[in-house]
């Protein structure tokens, strides 16, 4: 059921609307994804959001495990999953594999990637990389106060049309900004809005060596979406996803490996080989 | 004169010129802030010079000090 119960539901204010469900994560109707590099606020958001009390901190092992708490939203019911805390998504380290894996394969409805507003340069990193998986992505500008005690100015509006995503300026240790971030989000999983996420442009030697990848994976995995970035991974020599191709554990989301797919899966052997 | 970020002392800072490390590892150090032309300082050293904590982007990151041997600066001075 995706209908808002309540009848003035655009003209009342959306912060009332804000109803926090807890544990209750059953029957939702959207998926959401926090992401974001360690202490960025991604747990103050999640713990804003579902009303629970998550405690974590930037050790390794300490958010390991993904929480996952829901909330209601203008007669929309959301789960919402907050990730480990990461630099990068193509690394080693079993945080990122973790978010990576929920980006790739968990199909999210939206990705959230809270970025630290007084640290852009490091933060953007990962949301290029995120915008490199998925097009369904909101950018939450957290510690917007921070970054007015240190005399900075963050220029949100040209933010967004750089990145090609609708980036929110937020406080979300004091609430500002979370009722902008849901009606943002609303309008994105219903597709009353739409993004042309940057993307980075490939050197031609590259581009042509995806091109060569793209279809054995696509027959490999038909039902991923991000067959270009799997491609890329490849080229680039990401261990973890040859390991997890080669030994098919991706089949995990998929339907178990067909016979006649072993042409494909040769094929691609093949092309890594070179 | 290009040194390794290895030789830096505590407080002194550099910008990155070039990484010699190659695959993951080099991957690793960019996606933690390591690229060249940014600006580092050394924050900590270990008494046996083993870690090495510097602040890079806003954020401090220890590296091994065979990592930090394999970073080229050149010295602020």
């Amino acid at each position: 059921m995706a209908g808002c119960q309540c009848a003035q539901a655009t003209t009342c204010s959306s912060h009332g609307n804000l109803i926090r469900l807890g544990v209750n994560i059953r029957d939702f109707d959207y998926l959401i994804a926090l992401a974001g590099n360690p202490n960025t606020g991604k747990t103050t958001l999640f713990n804003a959001l579902s009303g629970l009390r998550q405690h974590t901190g930037n050790w390794p092992g300490k958010t390991v495990v993904r929480s996952e708490g829901a909330f209601r939203h203008n007669g929309y019911k959301y789960k919402v999953v907050d990730l480990p805390g990461t630099y990068s998504l193509l690394s080693t380290s079993e945080d990122e594999e973790i978010a990576r894996d929920f980006i790739l394969f968990g199909n999210p409805d939206c990705v959230v990637v809270v970025v630290d507003a007084t640290a852009l340069e490091r933060n953007l990193n990962l949301v290029l990389q995120v915008l490199e998986i998925t097009d369904r992505v909101v950018v939450a500008l957290n510690l917007m106060d921070e970054a007015e005690r240190k005399g900075m100015f963050v220029d949100a509006r040209k933010l967004a049309k750089e990145l090609g995503v609708p980036v929110v300026p937020m406080v979300a240790r004091e609430g500002k900004g979370t009722d902008h971030l849901l009606q943002t989000v609303q309008d994105l999983v219903t597709g009353n809005l739409r993004t042309q996420p940057r993307r980075i442009e490939l050197d031609p030697h590259i581009e042509e060596a995806v091109q060569q990848l793209l279809p054995h994976l696509k027959n490999l995995y038909p039902n991923l979406s991000n067959h270009r970035w799997l491609a890329m991974r490849l080229l680039e020599g990401d261990p973890s996803i040859r390991r997890a191709i080669l030994t098919d554990s991706l089949a995990q989301t998929e339907s178990p490996l067909a016979p006649q797919k072993e042409e494909d899966m040769s094929e691609l052997e093949a092309a890594l080989e070179v | 004169m290009p040194i390794t970020l290895a030789e830096l002392d505590r407080g002194q800072r550099a910008h990155i010129v070039e990484l010699r490390l190659h695959g993951l590892e080099r991957r690793r150090l960019m996606d933690l802030g390591f690229t060249p032309g940014t600006e580092v300082e050394v924050a900590m050293k270990a008494a046996s010079g083993d870690p090495i904590a510097f602040v890079v982007r806003n954020t401090q990151i220890a590296l091994r000090k065979q990592q930090a041997e394999n970073i080229i600066v050149e010295p602020i001075s």
